[in-house]
């Protein structure tokens, strides 16, 4: 792999293309990866994810499944066990739940359980989120079950780059990785060279998208693109906005969002999920212990309603939208500047 | 509508043929069905034919297994186990999985089957590490392919199949055999795994010790089925019904449907009948749900009376070989008490290995808080300094 700028070589590719190609890739580089789920083979899933896959590397290795989501994920477990390397695709976040069992259960401790001796190294797909205008059951933000069960990395890329590198990184993981795929940006684009990707930051890292001076919105997956939209409009108000994308909520990278802080002064936190009990909590409380005397503002959140996910012709109105950003970031006290006098 | 009605029948001859079915055809289910009565070898006239090594071999692992229960149950009441949940009556069905297996095959236990962990070759204090608390799985499970003990019901069968199903995709000679009580039997995952097993045609075999109960639930509030054998039927695999107290029988039984696992004929669904003489676990109490009578109908039904009342009728129950059976029983158990009676090595730091490779900043966190709580402990005891370790922002 060369790192020569070769520009004929990046052209426009959506985060869907670049799952497809890391699968692909990690077919290719190891036999142990094996793709197992329901509709992956023929079809190439519901979202082409995998398309061409069974084609190129037999139904063997990327098999249409018996459609049972424990079964799945519980088959997967004895096959991680035999030494393989099985990348799961749960259809749509809500028909992950019947797995849920198999994941909290074993996948999260299986090496804790046997101390080492049975590592599972288990990606696990998910398409998640809303804002494709999808009925009942196909939206659900359900990233707080899985961080809130220790010995599951969680991971979600928000960018075409990150798609590619964050999952070829969760497929090499020797633990388990819940790899969350923001639905609404699959068909999301950007340039790309898909035979020289780019190198990414490892799962555990975040990184600043936008750097700001004023306050910084901590979000991830498909929130990323309406808080950098946000950070634009915001100048408009003489805000600097910086954006950090998480990438990994587990692990959390105390290290970037807190030096981002203490930078600022001021946090919001945006995600789709419902607030109560989501991960803006925990990220709330952790940018307070670690970074209080920095504050000029409690740090707050912007997410999804505490309501089951509403209907398509309502999300809208759910869902993090820039205005209501703009509206959270007036509310950070801008008239206090108490740390800085302290400081003197 | 007209899927309904029989192709053939004479509505049917003069109209247009029913489009051919997209799914496979259907595979007669007669040769699937399990026998009405539970199959049995001892007292029959096929017992006599039964080779005198593998009696006497099924006899000292049942004598052994008894007292191996026996002593489980008597550390409990002395405190060196946290909970045991007893095989006694049914060590017919857990030394006949771990004889039924090779070398190189594939043990999924539940918790009540340390026993057949045991006769695989597990040393008896790894196999009860769980129960004594003092970590969930005490051995590697590669070392003798003895996944670890299972609790959550019938999750462990998937993984079964899972594991047989990769061997096979890479050309391996594996077996794996996974059990199960009646209970779990219920659970979504053994209806999941049964039919992953049976689409993939894995050689896996599943062996329900149907026991009675569920703790205090009775088979007839579990399944209106007409034995769980025959659920085998609808998965499109074999089932067998065994006298899960004959070990002849259930070894018979479970060595033919691993070998025709092996031979890659598909998976076997074996249900074994038997019962548990003692609680549900040293923590249950049996009086609420069930009469001492029915109890000892089970106890005239006792696995080593049955090869007993073989073994003497062939002749082979010698003063010399019951003696040195029941001594090498003896040895087992005093064994396990003497080492049971020390206290395991605890590391309190060792919480946090192993929950990810590497360990991450947060656990590291944590882990520090630990040792600095450890170390205040030492102090007041007199012995180490402590180290603070402040999760919270220091003052500027
Ligand atoms: C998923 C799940 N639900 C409930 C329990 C609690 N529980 C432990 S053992 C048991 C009864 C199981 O009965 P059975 O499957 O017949 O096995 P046996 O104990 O008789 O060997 C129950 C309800 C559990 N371990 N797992
Ligand atoms: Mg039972």
């Amino acid at each position: 792999m060369t790192t020569t700028a070769q520009p004929t070589a990046r052209k426009p590719a959506t985060m869907a293309q670049a799952l497809t190609r890391a699968l692909r890739d990690a077919m290719a580089e190891d036999p142990t990866v094996h793709v197992m789920g329901e509709d992956v083979g023929t079809l190439g899933g519901v979202f082409r994810v995998t398309d061409g896959l069974a084609a190129e590397f037999g139904a063997d290795r990327c098999s249409d499944t018996p459609l049972a989501e424990a079964g799945i994920l519980g088959t997967a477990v004895g096959m991680a066990m035999y030494g393989l390397r099985p990348v799961v695709e749960m259809q749509f976040d809500a028909f992950a739940y019947p797995a849920f069992e198999q994941l909290a259960s074993h996948v999260a401790r299986m090496r804790n359980r046997t101390r080492g001796a049975v590592p599972m190294p288990l990606t696990i797909r998910i398409p998640y989120g809303g804002g494709i205008g999808g009925v009942e059951h196909h939206s659900d933000s359900s990233e707080a079950y899985y961080l809130a069960t220790p010995g599951l990395q969680v991971v979600t890329p928000a960018t075409v780059e990150d798609a590619y590198g964050l999952l070829r990184a969760a497929i090499a993981s020797d633990d388990p990785v819940v790899f969350l795929e923001p639905k609404r940006l699959y068909w999301s684009r950007a340039d790309w060279s898909p035979d020289a990707p780019a190198p990414v930051a490892p799962i555990g890292r975040a990184e600043v998208r936008r750097p700001g001076s004023s306050a910084t919105l901590l979000t991830y997956g498909p929130s990323l693109p309406v808080c950098l939209e946000a950070a634009e409009a915001a100048r408009a108000e003489g805000w600097d906005l910086e954006v950090v994308d998480l990438r990994s909520l587990v692990p959390f990278d105390d290290d970037t969002v807190c030096a981002s802080v203490r930078r600022t002064g001021r946090a919001v936190v945006v995600h789709e999920a419902n607030g109560f009990g989501g991960p803006g909590g925990e990220i709330a409380a952790r940018v307070t212990e670690r970074c209080f005397h920095h504050l000029e503002a409690p740090v707050l959140r912007v997410t999804g309603f505490d309501i089951p996910y509403p209907p398509p012709m309502l999300e809208r109105h759910h869902l993090p939208g820039v205005d209501r950003i703009l509206d959270t970031v007036a509310r950070l006290q801008w008239e206090s500047r108490w740390t800085e006098g302290r400081g003197a | 509508m007209t899927v309904l009605e029989q192709p053939g029948s004479p509505r049917h001859t003069s109209g247009p043929a029913v489009p051919p079915p997209a799914w496979r055809p259907r595979v007669d289910p007669a040769p699937l069905l399990p026998d009405t009565e539970p199959y049995r070898l001892l007292g029959t006239d096929a017992a006599r034919r039964l080779d005198p090594g593998l009696l006497k071999r099924l006899y000292t692992e049942l004598v052994r297994g008894r007292r191996y229960n026996t002593q489980a149950t008597a550390l409990t009441r002395q405190g060196r186990l946290a909970v045991y949940p007893s095989s006694t009556g049914q060590e017919a069905c857990q030394v006949a999985a771990a004889l039924a297996l090779q070398e190189q095959d594939w043990l999924f236990p539940s918790y009540r089957d340390t026993l057949a962990a045991v006769a695989r070759g597990l040393d008896p204090v790894q196999a009860l590490t769980l129960l004594r608390g003092d970590w969930h799985t005490g051995y590697d499970p590669h070392e003798h392919r003895i996944a670890p003990l299972c609790t959550p019901l019938a999750t462990q069968l998937p993984h079964a199949v899972g594991l047989a199903h990769a061997a096979r995709l890479k050309g391996d000679d594996v077996v794996a055999l996974a059990m199960v009580g009646d209970g779990g039997t219920s659970e979504g995952d053994f209806h999941e795994a049964l039919n992953f097993a049976a689409v993939w045609q894995a050689p896996v075999v599943f062996l329900v010790q149907n026991n009675g109960f569920a703790i205090s639930v009775p088979l007839d509030k579990q399944t209106a089925a007409p034995s769980l054998a025959h659920k085998a039927v609808g998965y499109g695999m074999p089932g067998r019904l065994v006298d899960g107290n004959d070990a002849p029988a259930v070894h018979e039984v479970l060595t033919e449907a691993v070998r025709r696992a092996r031979e890659g004929g598909g998976p076997t669904l074996v249900e074994a009948v038997t019962y548990r003489l003692d609680a549900h676990t040293n923590a249950d109490d049996a009086t609420r749900y069930r009469t001492e009578a029915e109890v000892e109908t089970w106890r005239a039904h006792d696995p080593i009376a049955l090869m007993e009342r073989e073994l003497t009728g062939r002749g082979l129950l010698t003063d010399a070989f019951a003696t040195a059976t029941r001594d090498g029983a003896e040895q087992l158990a005093a064994a396990l008490r003497d080492r049971m009676h020390t206290d395991p090595p605890l590391d309190p730091m060792a919480l946090f290995d192993h929950v990810f490779i590497r360990q991450t900043g947060q656990l590291r966190d944590q882990a520090a808080q630990l040792r600095a709580e450890l170390d205040a402990e030492a102090e007041a005891d007199g012995t180490t300094a402590a180290t603070p370790a402040p999760a919270q922002e220091a003052r500027p």
